[in-house]
Parts: C-alpha cells; sequence; structure tokens
C-alpha cells in the first residue's frame, strides 16, 4: 500500500542524505588520513558500487535499524537512538493526553456555549496559547516555577528506572517532577490549537439540517450535544489527534532543548548543527516510520467510525 | 480613471467586510499595532535609538543596565542593555525587521508555490493531481519545523560554512517557504474544485476560454477568501518558526540577529538575574504573533460563509 | 373543530440596515383531518411560518406578535415550554432526506432514541413501535433494515423513515416543508399519497409548505396564498386556484404551465409587464438571420458515456456507472426539442457531451454534418460560437467578481479581438435590451441582481456570439412560477425571431410541453420514447412514458 510506498521515499531521501551530501568518507576520517586509506575505505564500505546496490544495502540496513556510526560522536546510530527514545516518547505521550484531553474538552465546551464568558475567556487565552511559541512557554516556565518558586527542576529528567531496554522516569518521584514542566509546555501549543479546530467543528456540525430535525422531534439539548454532535465530530477529531501526535514528535525537539531533555529530539538539533549525516538519516527514517503508523492507527479508526466507509450507499430509487 | 476609484472606495466602505471591520474592536486594535509595528521595524534606521550592530558605539560599561524603571536603569537605555552594551529596544527593533522579512516571505513563496500547485491540480484533475495531492499529504505529516530543519541541514551540508552565512536568509525564507506549502495547496485546489463545478466555469469553457484564462481570471479571483484567511494565521505560524529555528541556533545567523536569536542569547542570563535580556524579545515576539493572529481570526469569522 | 389557530402572527428579522418584516399579520387555522397548503414563492414567509410554529426561527428572527393557539396554550407566547410540544404534538419535516438524517447513527437507533424522548418504553418495546412505524410508512423489510444507516436507503426511501420520525409520538400536527421539492416525480407522487394516507389514518392536521400549485390542487383541502408574507387570498382550492379574486393569485395560476393542453405564451397581468412581443430587439440588426430549413441541425448517433467507479468509497464501488446508453436522435433548424427524464436519466450529461464540455465514451455527434468530437483548433473555435448554453443555477452561473458587461462581452471579446470598445458597449447594450435589462445594468455586480434577471443575464451572454443553437439546461427549475413564465416567455419569443434553435432539458413535464415541438423521454441513459409533444402527452407509446405522465401531479383547480 501507500505507507510501503511512503516509507520507500523517505529511505530514498535519507540515503541520498547520506551518500550526496558532503562525502562519507571526509566525514568519517581525520585529516591525516593518507589518500589511499581512504580509497580502501571507500571500498570497504562499498561505496563504489552501483547506486542501486547502495540503495538496497541502505534499505536492508535500515531496516535492521543499522544506520553506521554518528561522525560526530562515533557511536552507532542505532545505539545512540534506542538511548533516548524512551525520553523522548515518554515525554510526547504525556503531552499528548494532555493536549488532547483538555484539548478536545475545551473545543466543545466553547462550541457548544458560542456566547458565554468563559468561552470567551477560554478563547482568548487559546489566542495567546497559539501565539507563543514553544520555547518561550518553556523559557516563561522555567522562570516562575525554576527560579522564582524553585519547586519543579529546570533541566534534565530526575532519576530513571531502567526496565529491560526501556529507561522510564515514571517510576521516580523526581522523574515525575522532572517531566510536568516539558510536557505542560510541549502541550500547550498543541492544545490551543485542538481547541479551535474541535470548536470550529462542532459549530459546523450545529448547523446541520440533522440537528436542525433532531430538535424539531424534541430531543433534549443534552442528547443532541453529546449524542449527535459529538458523534459526528469524531471523525475530523481523529484526524486532527493524529496529526497532532505527530507533530508533539517534532515539536519535542524544541522543547527537549529548552529543558535538556535527553531524547532523540536534543540529539537531532545537535546533528543538524554539525551536519552528523548518520543521525539526520536515521531521525529521518524513525520519524516517518511514527507517522506511517499513526496513518495507518488513524485510517483504522476511520473505517470504525464512519459507517459511510463500511457500507454500500444506495442512490437509485426502487 | 478618478471617478474608478471613486467608485471602488464607494463599494468598500458600503461593503458588509468594511462594517465588521470598523466595529470589531479586536480588528482595529490588531491591524493598528500590527501598522505601529511594521512602521517602526521598517524605519529602525530612524526610529531606533541607538544602532546595536555598530561595535564602535557599543560600550563594556553599558553592559547589563536594566530597564528604565528598575533601580540602576536610565532613559538612555530604555528596555536594559545585554552582555556587550547594546540597546535592547534598538535590538529588537532591527530583530523583529528580520523576522519579519523572513516570516513575509517565507509566507509569500508559500502562498505562490502552493497556491499554484493546488489550483492547477484542481483544475486539471488526473494522475497530476494525485501526485501533487499525494505528496502535499505526505508532507502535511511531516510537521513544519522538522521540514524546515531537515532542509537546512541539508543545505549545510552541501554548501560551506562561510557561503551558509552570507545566503542562511534565503536558505531560511526557502525552508519555512517549502515547509508550509502543503496547507495552501490543499485549500486551493478544495476551493478550486467547488469553483470548478459551478456554472460560470462551464459557461467560460463554452465560449471556448483557454484553460489558462479560466484559471486565473475567473477561478483565481474567486478562491483567495479561504487563502486570505490561512495565509494570515501561516504567517504568524511562519514568523514563530523563523523566531524558534534561530532559537535552536539554526537559523538566521549572529550577525543579523532576530528576535529568536536574541532570545536565545538571553537565555543564558536568566538565571543569573537579567532577566530583561530575554524578556523583552519575548515580549514583543508575542505581540507580534498575537495582533497577527487576533486579525486572522476576525478575517475568518467574517469571510465565513457557513457559521453565521 | 379548529384545532390550530394563528391569528395576527407577525415575524421579522433584524438585519444590519434595516427589519426585514417576513410576516406580517397571518391568520389562518388547521383542522384536524385535513390538508392545509401553504403556497406561495420565495419570500412569501411560507416556511418561516412554519418553523415559527415550534420556535425553530433561524437567528436573528423573532416573532414580534399575534399568537399561535393550540387547543389552551399560546405557541407565541415566550413563556410558554415550546420544546415539550416539539415531536410530542407537532411534528416537522424538512425538504431534503439526505442532510436531514444523522449519517453516522443507524436509522433504528434514530428512531428508539425519538421514541424514547417522548414516550416510557423500554427497549423492546421502542423498537417495536419503531418497526411498526416503519411498515407503516412503506418501507418495505422494515425488520431486516433496521440497522441500516441513512445512506443505505434512496431519497425516496428516506423521507419515508424523515416521515416516521416525525411520527413517532404520535403527534397530532405535521407540518411538511416541501417535502417532495428534491424528489422525482414518481417518488414524489408515491410520497403524496403516503401523507394523504397518514393523514386519514391518525387524523392528521397537515400543513404543507410548499411552491408547486400542482401539488397543492392535489392534495390539499384548503389553500392559503402567500405573498411577500402576507396573505392574499385562502379557500378551498376549486375557488382559490380556480376562480381565483385577487390579481396576485390571478397571476400566480396563470404562470402556472397547463398540462393538458399548450399555449402559446403565458398571460402575464399585472401593471409592470409590458406587452407580449414587446422586447427592443435592436440586436436583430447585427443578427445574420437565415432562413431555417428544417433541415438536421444536430444530430447525435449511438452516443454512450460510462464513467468510472469513483467516490471516496473504499468497499465495492468500482464499479462503472453508464450515464448513457446508445441514444440516437435529431434535432431540426429553428424547432425546440425536448430531452426529458428524471434524475439518473443522463439527460444533462447528453447536453454536455453536444457543447463539448465531456467527452463521449463512443458514438458520434454531428453539427451541420461535421462530427464536433474530432474538433480541435479553429474548427473547434468556429463551433463554440454557434452553439451557447443557459444553465440551471442562476446563482452560480455568472463569476460573482465581473461586471456585466465584461461578462457579457467575453464571449464577443474572445471571438472578435479587434472589435472597438464604443461597438462591444454597444453590442452590450443591445443584448441587455433583448432581455429586457436597462442598459444601466451593465455596470452592476451579479448579486445586485434576482435569480430571474440572472437568467436573463445568462440568457443575454449565451445569444453575445449569435449561436444557431440554444441549450438549455432546466433554465427555470430554481425560479419562482411566475418568473419561470416571463424566462420561458422570452425564450420563445427570442426564439422566434432570432431563429433560434432550443434543446430544452427539464424533468418538469408540463413545463416541456409548453416549450417543446418534439420531446424525447429518457430512463437511466436510454431513450424510451421520440414524439411530438402533442402526440407524446396524448397518448404516450412507452410504458415508462406513461407512468411518468400519470405521476406527474395536475393542476386542475
Amino acid at each position: 500500500m501507500q505507507s510501503v510506498g511512503v516509507m520507500l521515499c523517505v529511505a530514498l531521501l535519507s540515503f541520498s542524505l547520506f551518500n550526496f551530501v558532503g562525502d562519507p568518507i571526509n566525514n568519517m576520517v581525520g585529516e591525516e588520513t593518507s589518500t589511499e586509506e581512504r580509497a580502501e575505505l571507500r571500498e570497504t564500505l562499498g561505496l563504489n558500487d552501483p547506486i542501486h546496490i547502495q540503495f538496497g544495502r541502505f534499505v536492508v540496513n535500515a531496516a535492521q535499524f543499522n544506520f553506521g556510526k554518528s561522525y560526530q560522536l562515533r557511536r552507532p546510530v542505532s545505539e545512540l537512538i534506542a538511548e533516548r527514545m524512551p525520553a523522548t516518547l515518554e515525554l510526547v505521550i504525556a503531552s499528548s493526553i494532555l493536549a488532547l484531553g483538555f484539548g478536545v474538552f475545551l473545543g466543545v465546551y466553547t462550541g457548544i456555549n458560542r456566547t458565554g464568558v468563559l468561552s470567551n475567556i477560554i478563547l482568548f487565552v487559546s489566542l495567546a496559547g497559539v501565539s507563543l511559541p514553544t520555547f518561550v512557554i518553556g523559557i516563561l516556565f522555567i522562570y516562575i516555577f525554576a527560579v522564582i518558586l524553585g519547586v519543579l527542576p529546570s533541566f534534565g529528567r530526575g532519576e530513571v528506572v531502567q526496565i529491560g531496554f526501556w529507561s522510564t522516569g515514571l517510576l521516580t518521584a523526581s522523574g515525575l517532577k522532572a517531566l510536568i514542566l516539558p510536557s505542560l509546555t510541549l502541550s500547550l501549543f498543541q492544545m490551543t490549537y485542538i481547541i479551535r479546530l474541535v470548536r470550529a467543528e462542532i459549530m459546523e456540525i450545529l448547523q446541520t439540517d440533522y440537528i436542525k430535525f433532531a430538535r424539531a422531534r424534541g430531543i433534549s439539548n443534552r442528547s443532541i450535544y453529546f449524542g449527535h454532535a459529538l458523534r459526528n465530530s469524531l471523525i475530523p477529531v481523529v484526524t486532527i489527534a493524529g496529526i497532532n501526535i505527530g507533530t508533539l514528535v517534532a515539536f519535542s525537539i524544541i522543547t527537549e532543548t529548552v529543558f535538556q531533555w535527553p531524547g532523540m529530539g536534543f540529539l537531532f538539533i545537535q546533528a543538524v548543527k554539525f551536519v552528523d549525516i548518520p543521525i539526520m538519516s536515521a531521525y529521518l527514517v524513525f520519524i516517518a516510520l511514527v507517522f506511517v503508523a499513526i496513518n495507518f492507527i488513524v485510517d483504522i479508526l476511520y473505517f470504525l467510525i464512519d459507517p459511510r466507509l463500511r457500507t454500500k450507499s444506495e442512490n437509485r430509487d426502487g | 480613471m478618478a471617478d474608478r476609484y471613486a467608485g471602488l472606495i464607494h463599494r468598500i466602505r458600503d461593503s458588509d467586510i468594511f462594517h465588521s471591520f470598523i466595529h470589531s474592536p479586536t480588528a482595529l486594535i490588531s491591524s493598528c499595532l500590527l501598522v505601529v509595528i511594521l512602521l517602526t521595524s521598517f524605519l529602525c534606521e530612524f526610529v531606533a535609538p541607538h544602532d546595536p550592530f555598530t561595535p564602535a558605539s557599543l560600550s563594556l560599561m553599558d553592559a547589563f543596565t536594566p530597564p528604565f524603571w528598575a533601580e540602576d536603569g536610565s532613559m538612555v537605555f530604555l528596555f536594559g542593555t545585554d552582555g556587550q552594551g547594546r540597546d535592547l529596544l534598538s535590538a529588537i527593533l532591527y530583530g523583529t525587521r528580520i523576522s519579519l522579512i523572513v516570516g513575509f516571505s517565507a509566507i509569500l513563496f508559500s502562498v505562490i508555490f502552493g497556491v499554484s500547485l493546488g489550483l492547477t491540480a484542481g483544475y486539471f484533475g488526473g494522475r497530476y493531481e494525485t501526485v501533487i495531492m499525494r505528496l502535499a499529504d505526505v508532507q502535511l505529516t511531516i510537521p513544519s519545523i522538522l521540514m524546515a530543519l531537515l532542509v537546512d541541514g541539508v543545505v549545510r551540508g552541501i554548501i560551506s560554512r562561510e557561503l551558509h552565512d552570507e545566503v542562511a536568509i534565503y536558505v531560511l525564507i526557502f525552508a519555512i517557504g517549502i515547509s508550509e506549502w502543503p496547507q495552501f495547496a490543499r485549500v486551493a485546489r478544495g476551493a478550486t474544485l467547488v469553483e470548478k463545478n459551478k456554472d460560470y466555469i462551464s459557461a467560460a469553457r463554452i465560449i471556448g476560454l483557454p484553460n489558462r484564462l479560466i484559471m486565473f481570471k475567473h477561478i483565481l479571483p474567486n478562491i483567495l477568501r479561504p487563502i486570505l484567511v490561512i495565509g494570515t494565521i501561516g504567517l504568524a505560524l511562519a514568523i514563530l518558526a523563523e523566531s524558534t529555528l534561530s532559537f535552536l541556533g539554526v537559523g538566521v545567523p549572529p550577525t543579523t540577529p532576530s528576535l529568536g536569536t536574541l532570545i536565545r542569547l538571553g537565555n543564558d542570563f536568566l538565571f543569573s538575574g537579567e532577566w530583561w535580556i530575554s524578556f523583552f524579545p519575548s515580549f514583543f515576539l508575542v505581540i507580534l504573533a498575537f495582533s497577527i493572529n487576533l486579525l486572522g481570526d476576525w478575517m475568518r469569522d467574517t469571510l465565513n460563509p457557513k457559521i453565521n | 373543530m379548529d384545532f390550530l389557530e394563528i391569528t395576527n402572527l407577525n415575524i421579522s428579522y433584524p438585519t444590519r440596515r434595516l427589519l426585514v418584516a417576513a410576516v406580517q399579520d397571518v391568520s389562518f387555522s388547521v383542522r384536524k383531518g385535513e390538508i392545509l397548503g401553504l403556497v406561495g414563492e420565495s419570500g412569501s414567509g411560507k416556511s418561516t411560518i412554519g418553523r415559527a410554529i415550534l420556535g425553530l426561527l433561524d437567528e436573528p428572527g423573532k416573532i414580534e406578535g399575534g399568537t399561535i393557539q393550540l387547543e389552551n396554550h399560546d405557541l407565541a407566547d415566550p413563556a410558554t415550554e415550546i420544546s415539550s410540544f416539539r415531536g410530542k404534538r407537532i411534528g416537522l419535516i424538512f425538504q431534503d432526506p439526505q442532510t436531514s438524517l444523522n449519517p453516522v447513527m443507524t436509522i433504528g437507533e434514530q428512531l428508539i432514541e425519538t421514541i424514547q424522548t417522548h414516550l416510557q418504553l423500554d427497549a423492546n418495546e421502542a423498537r417495536k413501535r419503531a418497526v411498526a412505524l416503519l411498515d407503516d410508512v412503506g418501507i418495505i423489510n422494515a425488520d431486516a433494515r433496521f440497522n441500516d444507516y441513512p445512506h443505505q436507503f434512496s431519497g425516496g426511501m428516506r423521507q419515508r423513515v424523515v416521515i416516521a420520525l416525525a411520527l413517532c409520538a404520535d403527534p397530532d400536527i405535521l407540518i411538511a416543508d416541501e417535502p417532495t421539492t428534491a424528489l422525482d416525480v414518481s417518488i414524489q407522487s408515491q410520497i403524496l399519497a403516503l401523507l394523504q394516507k397518514l393523514k386519514a389514518d391518525r387524523n392528521l392536521a397537515v400543513i404543507l409548505i410548499t411552491h408547486d400549485m400542482a401539488v397543492i390542487s392535489e392534495v390539499a383541502d384548503r389553500v392559503v396564498v402567500l405573498k411577500d408574507g402576507r396573505i392574499v387570498e385562502m379557500g378551498a382550492p376549486a375557488a382559490v386556484l380556480g376562480t381565483p379574486s385577487q390579481t396576485y393569485t390571478k397571476s400566480l395560476v396563470s404562470s402556472v404551465p397547463p398540462t393538458d393542453r399548450r399555449i402559446d405564451r403565458f398571460p402575464i397581468m399585472g401593471a409592470e409587464q409590458n406587452h407580449a412581443a414587446d422586447h427592443n430587439l435592436k440586436i436583430l440588426n447585427r443578427w445574420q438571420l437565415q432562413k431555417n430549413t428544417g433541415a438536421s441541425l444536430v444530430r447525435v448517433e449511438a452516443l454512450s458515456k460510462s464513467f468510472s467507479g469513483e467516490g471516496f468509497m473504499r468497499i465495492g464501488t468500482n464499479e462503472p456507472v453508464h450515464a448513457v446508453r446508445n441514444v440516437s436522435f435529431e434535432i431540426r433548424e429553428g424547432e425546440s426539442f425536448g430531452l426529458v427524464g428524471e434524475s439518473g436519466s443522463g439527460k444533462s450529461t447528453i447536453a454536455k457531451m453536444i457543447v463539448r464540455l465531456i467527452e463521449p465514451t463512443s458514438g458520434a455527434i454531428f453539427f451541420e454534418q461535421d462530427d464536433i468530437t474530432t474538433l480541435d483548433g479553429p474548427a473547434l473555435l468556429a463551433f463554440r460560437r454557434k452553439i451557447q448554453m443557459v444553465f440551471q443555477d442562476p446563482y452560480s452561473s455568472l463569476n460573482g467578481r465581473m461586471k456585466i458587461k465584461n461578462i457579457i462581452a467575453e464571449p464577443i471579446l474572445h471571438h472578435n479581438a479587434r472589435l472597438e470598445r464604443a461597438d462591444i458597449d454597444h453590442y452590450v447594450d443591445d443584448l441587455l435590451a433583448a432581455v429586457d435589462l436597462p442598459a444601466s445594468s451593465k455596470e452592476r455586480y451579479p448579486h445586485e441582481f434576482s435569480g430571474g434577471q440572472r437568467q436573463r443575464i445568462s440568457i443575454a451572454r449565451a445569444l453575445a456570439t449569435q449561436p444557431k443553437l440554444l441549450v438549455c439546461d432546466e433554465p427555470t427549475s430554481a425560479l419562482d412560477v411566475s418568473i419561470q413564465a416571463q424566462i420561458l416567455n422570452l425564450l420563445k419569443d427570442l426564439q422566434e425571431k432570432l431563429g433560434l434553435t432550443i434543446l430544452f432539458i427539464s424533468h418538469d413535464l408540463p413545463v416541456v410541453r409548453q416549450m417543446c415541438d418534439r420531446i424525447a423521454v429518457l430512463k437511466d441513459g436510454a431513450v424510451c420514447e421520440i414524439a411530438a409533444a402533442e402526440q407524446l402527452f396524448a397518448s404516450p407509446e412507452h410504458s415508462y412514458s406513461q407512468h411518468l405522465l400519470n405521476s406527474m401531479p395536475k393542476f386542475q383547480p
């Protein structure tokens, strides 16, 4: 299906990065290496083989999570990523729960109560939220809670517990404390975005004929909001949720930088600054994998939610 | 000639949009704010009290001066100075200009690129449309920050460091622009599909007008409204994107700092008490984004025929 | 006994500029066991009244005064708990069954929800009642289809479901707002029959809101005629429609295309209308009139069009849709040829192929002996000059951003780039005069004109290149009946004076009878019958034609 196509595209991009952006050999060895040694290295690495063979090798390697060694840190990329992945994932999951939970709830509330005072306050705050870049929010939080109030840590992950290959910060008090500010920061921008989107959806649904007809049949407001409107808004909300989780993964780069959270995003920024191609291309493939997975799940959810996708529609009058 | 403009002004004055503009406090306030910001930043050479970028005019004696209302502050440096004696207010004005230039150009690029692709895709349909929309969809799943970072990283790898500093601004504009085009293409294509099915387009085709003419003379003016709304909000996003990238250290070169760069530089001093160095640039950045968003919000509400 | 009594009802919509009085001083009553028809053109306030009864006016509408008396409750009084009447005492159904049902809930769920809102029944009993309702409205296999979704039903079936939903709690009054306007003629007659049966079985008081005079004539027991928010006339249909006393009613009635005979022109009454053929036809000076020989102008041979399955469905629907199957007919110079059929008959598709908006899958179309499907370049341009089209929707057939003069001048300029500006302006003036619009119109924008005026502009634009064939695709279906009469008269006059050949597409049989010399009846993309108009209506040969003519509501006051 198209997911495979997307992955291949991304792999191609990654591969091109690897091979064509700068000379891999030059990046890997020091200046003292002689020309013969470089040629030898080239041969060993198979860089003289035709392009499609190199690409094939790349894909095979990638499938086994082998991306070579980081230019800068001189350690295998897969190791680096495995080390940092839990940190990023815990952060992203915590933020998603916050963003989606509050976002959808407040979005529905302001969609239904279009003119209430509380609604307007929420909307105003959400507008401010969309105007505040994530890093500003992070800095603000650090300043208030870490510098002035001193209640929450301003960097790092706190103590972590190692379970198998996964290091979690959720089981320690300091780990949880350290998670609060970064996840709040990360979720705020997205939360406000979700509020506005959900609100727009709800308002549109409330204008439809079937809602008017339901009213005309005497269905109570409660049933209309929670039975009809909410059910119909599930489809766009699922879309929004899907995109949102993806965005969170990307924006985690910023949050990790501000809070020095040892995740993949932080790794990636360093890689961009130092043109550390293996990490960049590995990150690219990983991100693509995440997005493809999310899209896939969203598609399945669509299928389950929207009956029109499950059954044929009947158009001819008998 | 004169009465053509008089007629236009009359139409504008009578129109519903103008009416709600005048009567909407948010629209008025935000546009006034924006005009002020635009003027002061683009005329910064005349408006700014100091020149923060000529090393000769800086004096380390002035470094770390707090804002004028604090104990050691002075009216000379209204918002204080940074670690090298640069006047923060002036730096902010210059920085705002950079942010605006990058943000605006990026969005302009995005709009032109995205709308052209979306319009033609929607009009011609077929394989061409499928390919473009797939591309847009795939790219939409990649958040723009990531996209911009990737593009920037790739370019860095390709060209040398000195050259990169010179063209960094263009690279940044391109990176941000490329990251935002899918949403314009999507909206343009959707709106084109709606217009394409309307009878006046069929009439134009029956007259025998060439496709080029139909697209740009008939369809384009009628799809501008949603594009305008998204463009305004996109402008805010582009400005925030630029400042984020500069904050992360991969945006504009340090020689022409934007608001994001200033915030990053000021961040180091946050813990040692010189809070104003990163506070004021942040504040102005937020005000800028906020006004644009307010305006965009008002536009979306007035120009939307569905939600009354 | 008068069950619902409305006295001096006043409803207004405060807009930015002025207070629009939607309904003024309206008084009438409805009895149980009768169908009261509320008839009027757009802006008459009929729909507004229907919604006001249930307190469902769209913002910012509000009831300014008057009473709506139901037994001893005044529904217009803001103190009354209007929500307790909705669905329970009064049911309301809308025009479009497709958008009236929630697409993600099964019809069973929607029925049970409504039933349980009003009656204290447990799930089992509610379901039984729901199935009984579905049976009553004529849904076959009601029990099996209980868990189906709305999109799995056809349009007519959906409207039956909608009616069932409105009757869940056994209301005494049913308000039906244009219940059959969105349906095909054959389905329409079924739904009307259903409404009559339900009225009789349940002793309902039915308020039927419609613009269709023929429908009123067929099913209404009493009629109220509205214009601009006021009652013009009311009484039994035979009286009001047969021997109207008011001028407006008279002109309304005379605008209705008769179903039993062909008339030359629709008689237009009233001060504002000029004498019949009094169009300022200076356009004739520019027109190269040719003698119409009766030779074949358009010949369609074995025309077919299939669309490959598309749409957002993921399952199953990749079967091709055969919109047009092997259609052949001929249009002669100077005649008016009609294509008649219900939705899905392919009539619009055929028209679009003749003007080369879409390409046929197979077959040939000859125009003046040339196969137009193979034309290209300058030959295509020459062809485009000779055929023009008038569309159904007056609101989307003009580019809202262009001035009228540019809209009309565009085809002229495209074919004659070298004309002088002043000359073009005069030409545009003449065209506007030919459709009875003042020359000042050319400086204005489409949104400043009404639907009927916009259609006139469309016709002016179509005439700009002096076409030989004018294709009219449902040109009056979206217009009020009185405006329709004017436009149809205009088309007849223009055809006569300018020697046009007209291809007239419509689903409206009475209109077609008035406008066309010969008619082709289409069903599911194939031709059923081609005959001269009078012969078709007098003695149709094909069973489908007979069925269509029988289903057609007849205006027989």
